[in-house]
């Protein structure tokens, strides 16, 4: 009992534990060591820096409206046109999250609460259409019949687009949601419909309402579609001053209007979703599967029905224009190999850019939690709230006005692409970040490793599935980004998105269809990947708490 | 305490916020030696643990580690975790999921020395020689424990710290893995630190136990010392089953409504007053009435079975209810009338309006 640290020892270990005096950490130092209310300073820094670059274009688009001056652009915010965007914006936004929503609960009760036969099979492609784009989506259906257009095309469209938006984060609730209290609302006198409306609807409330803001993000950031199916909103408005004559302070008014609109649905987003992202793990009270009975045939045709609109029409319309040849009106051809390979390179660069920089952000908020590191990454999270369309035209602005030899070079395109996916760089990182108990961190540092050294041995491979998905997810949403890519694109060169869009504009249906279709093929892998790490039950449910988030954003900036 | 002090803990004070957690913790522990930490949940255990380990700064205080100071403050500096040479046990062992058992203990060990024989006769030392390819996963909470405390002592640490290690194992497990890492402990010579709230754990393992409670030390020393003589009611109650009965001081002793007792060594006691006395149960003994000389006696109302023992309480007209520890075969039942008997000297504090 009194044997003293060298004494007694049957052990070799040659790292000396005593002796020498211990090297001691002191005061405030430099500027980048030590800590700063509780935060580490080279942490805190960092993850600064990062927030306002990716800020920056909201900077940049304040900057050019009060450009233009301000007397310029009252005017052009209070006029005819924007109160008619206003209301095809709102028709829309009504008439697609009601659809997405009553559809999204439907399909999600059927296939995880009930006896619904082919269920695996059912959970598996109906989520599909997330995997293509939906300019694509309005493209097939476009060149399918000219019937489809206008309001009604595009509620058409964009509802099979987005409706997995919400049946991602319903789905998951619903596994979670105990059973239990549906039998005890029966117990107490309510009959099937009205427990239903009354014990389970309140459980997956929160995710209903969450799936319902990423539609609206949706909405309010896509392009591509919208044009196609020829309806007026804000974004194709803002392209087409763009592009006449450069009315920047047109263009400009518009977008503020457009991102006053999407940071109140981010803010209502922020204001709620922190509550549902850490939720995990199996209901006590077990799942139990309604019986359908008769009910099974019409239920049957309701999800044949959706998978055959939302999935089979583009798949067979986009199948059938690649069998046709291509005929090629005005336009040069563009080679489908290269087109792919600047995708790729740019989509990659891109989703190593935003996980690098959102480590910091997501890191310090999870380690340090704190108002500051709150702040910072909600500030990031805000970013979900700048379309596409508005972060390109403002770094566009920026290059041509400060930095000139930016300006359509591959920099730019990787920056703006980064930027708008760094809201789901941070929320994959986080997602991971959390679920690591800070004592590995803790147990690595009292081994000896200094904080950097703990990071790289311990907390980097530890995360690695989600640094992985966070890849994935950016890399995704690049290759499948249109509008940004438009303004953007170096000149000399054409992306898969691009080289579609030049053809689709000539109505050259099938020479469009390869570089739609490839973007599909390329677009399925990561999604396949990220769908395997989220699927609650291949990993223990180890992603399956955040998977509403994450697959919630997968379309926030496209379009 | 004649050896020397390994870890000096002084006027340690921290708060999260507007909450404080420790207010000014002062603590001595002897090289060499197991101490426990023993303290309700939200006591500032694991605070006061993670502070010694350097996980966290004190507000105010010094620690003082082999006579080195190692967190002065602001001013005077602060040595970070990983030069402070104290292993940390966590809770659940926290070892690494992403490496093997093997690679978890050399963790800590340089380059060179991580295929070295070292590693081999510390997973001999923990009883997993044959277990280094295995993943954490693969193990059971008790085979996590001990590859937890060869990973920590793998570094010969000056001082190793335990946080609960054992209170998620299984009841039949526990005393087990708990006698084979606090052996591997010994056989290294390492001075450790155990924070727990187990009160039969601290009382039965450690050489020197401390009391903590609502961030301070109410009591530190041998555990017969502590058991015995704790130093106020609460930590009385809080060391085992007591009874406080209100007696009045009156040299040489203590009266109270069961006669009057003998004080345990030199109180400090002023002559006359209001007192409360400590009982042990243990120091109650039952007769059946009339055998004996004791006059005192009582009607048995519940009587708790334990297997080894029983916890029976008596009430006892003037003095209330006693619990009173009953070994062996008869044991009365509620409703049965006793006689008292009270051994050994008691412990009394002067006392604080109603107790």
């Amino acid at each position: 009992m009194t044997a003293g640290p060298s004494a007694g020892a049957t052990i070799s270990t040659p790292v000396a534990g005593g002796g020498g005096p211990l090297p001691v950490r002191r005061g405030p130092g430099s500027p980048f060591s030590g800590t700063y209310r509780g935060y580490p300073r080279w942490l805190l820094l960092l993850a600064s820096v990062v927030t306002v670059l990716v800020l920056l274009p909201v900077v940049f688009l304040l900057w050019q409206a009060s450009h233009a001056g301000w007397s310029t652009i009252w005017p052009l915010i209070f006029r005819s046109l924007t109160w008619t965007l206003l209301v095809n914006t709102i028709e829309l936004a009504v008439i697609v999250t009601a659809c997405s929503a009553v559809i999204a609960f439907g399909a999600a009760w059927l296939i995880e609460r009930t006896n619904l036969p082919l269920r695996r099979f059912w959970r598996a492609v109906v989520v599909l259409p997330l995997a293509i784009p939906d300019f694509v989506i309005g493209y097939t259906w476009s060149s399918l019949t000219p019937a489809v257009h206008g309001l009604f095309g595009a509620s058409l469209v964009m509802t099979l687009g987005l409706y997995p938006l919400v049946y991602l984060p319903v789905a998951a609730a619903l596994r979670r949601a105990d059973s239990s209290l549906y039998e005890v609302a029966r117990s107490l006198g309510l009959g099937r419909f009205r427990a239903l409306l009354r014990a389970v609807v309140p459980q997956i409330r929160v995710a209903l309402f969450g799936g319902c803001l990423m539609v609206l993000l949706g909405l309010l950031a896509e392009y591509g579609a919208f044009e196609i199916l020829r309806f007026q909103t804000f974004t194709t408005e803002i392209f087409t001053e763009f592009n006449l004559g450069i009315n920047t302070a047109a263009a400009s008014a518009l977008s503020l209007v457009l991102v006053v609109l999407s940071v109140l649905v981010v803010g209502a987003e922020l204001a709620m979703t922190r509550s549902v992202a850490v939720r995990a793990g199996r209901p006590a009270g077990g799942v139990r599967r309604y019986r359908l009975g008769l009910g099974a045939a019409p239920a049957l045709l309701f999800i044949v029905a959706l998978v055959g609109l939302g999935v089979g029409v583009p798949v067979s319309t986009l199948v059938y224009w690649l069998t046709q040849p291509a005929e090629l009106l005005g336009v040069a051809p563009i080679p489908l190999l290269g087109a792919a390979g600047y995708t790729l390179l740019y989509s990659f660069l891109a989703a190593v850019v935003a996980t690098v920089a959102a480590f910091p952000v997501a890191y310090l908020a999870v380690r340090h939690p704190g108002r500051l590191s709150r702040l910072l990454e909600r500030l990031g999270y805000l970013v979900q709230g700048l379309p596409g369309l508005v972060i390109a035209l403002s770094l566009v602005f920026f290059a041509v006005r400060l930095a000139y030899p930016l300006y359509e070079s591959p920099t730019l395109l990787v920056i703006a692409y980064s930027v708008m996916f760094f809201p789901m760089a941070l929320i994959s990182l986080r997602a991971s970040l959390v679920q690591l108990p800070r004592r590995f961190f803790d147990t690595a540092r009292s081994l000896g490793c200094s904080p950097a050294s703990a990071l790289v041995r311990v907390t980097i491979p530890l995360a690695a599935p989600g640094i992985a998905a966070s890849v994935a997810l950016v890399f995704l949403s690049a290759v499948t980004e249109l509008t940004a890519t438009l303004l953007l694109v170096p000149s000399g060169v054409q992306t898969l998105a691009t080289a579609f869009w030049a053809y689709q504009t000539q109505v050259s249906y099938a020479a469009a269809s390869r570089y739609a279709a490839l973007i599909v093929v390329i677009a399925i892998v990561p999604g396949v990947f990220l769908s395997r790490w989220l699927d609650p039950s291949r990993t223990s449910g180890r992603g399956a708490g955040v998977l509403t988030l994450i697959r919630g954003n997968t379309r926030g900036g496209q379009g | 305490m004649a050896q020397p002090s390994m870890l000096s803990v002084a006027g340690v004070y921290k708060s999260y916020g507007v909450t404080p957690v420790l207010r000014g913790v002062s603590l001595s522990v002897p090289a060499g030696s197991l101490t426990a930490i023993l303290g309700a949940s939200g006591a500032g255990k694991t605070t006061l643990l993670r502070i010694v380990a350097g996980f966290e700064p004190a507000d105010a205080g010094t620690i003082e580690l082999d006579g080195q100071l190692v967190d002065g403050g602001r001013l005077r500096g602060r040595v970070p975790p990983e030069r402070r040479h104290i292993g940390f046990v966590p809770q659940d062992g926290a070892l690494f999921p992403h490496l093997t058992v093997r690679r978890n203990v050399s963790f800590g060990l340089p380059r060179s020395a991580r295929r070295g024989p070292a590693v081999d006769e510390l997973l001999e030392l923990v009883g997993l020689s044959s277990l280094g390819h295995r993943y954490p996963h693969e193990l059971s909470g008790g085979q996590q424990q001990r590859v937890a405390i060869a990973r920590a002592i793998a570094r010969r640490p000056r001082l190793v710290l335990l946080d609960e290690p054992f209170a998620s194992l299984d009841a039949s497990l526990r005393a087990a893995v708990r006698a084979e890492v606090l052996g591997a402990l010994r056989a290294v010579g390492t001075t450790a630190v155990l924070v727990t709230h187990d009160q039969d754990e601290a009382l039965s393992v450690a050489d020197y136990v401390a009391v903590l409670r609502d961030g301070a030390i109410t009591q530190a020393g041998p555990p017969r010392e502590v058991y015995s003589a704790p130093a106020d009611p609460w930590t009385a109650s809080f060391l085992g089953t007591a009874n406080l009965l209100p007696g009045t001081a009156g040299a040489p002793g203590v009266r109270t409504a069961l006669g009057s007792h003998e004080l345990r060594g030199a109180a400090e006691l002023p002559d006359t007053g209001e007192v409360t006395v400590l009982i042990r149960p243990e120091q109650i003994a039952l007769h059946p009435v009339g055998t004996a000389d004791p006059v005192l006696t009582g009607k048995v109302t519940e009587a708790r079975y334990h297997g080894h023992d029983a916890l029976i309480a008596v009430d006892v007209a003037g003095a209330g209810l006693l619990q009173v520890r009953a070994l062996g075969a008869e044991q009365p039942a509620p409703g049965d009338e006793v006689a008292i008997e009270i051994s050994g000297p008691v412990t009394a504090w002067p006392a604080e309006g109603t107790v």
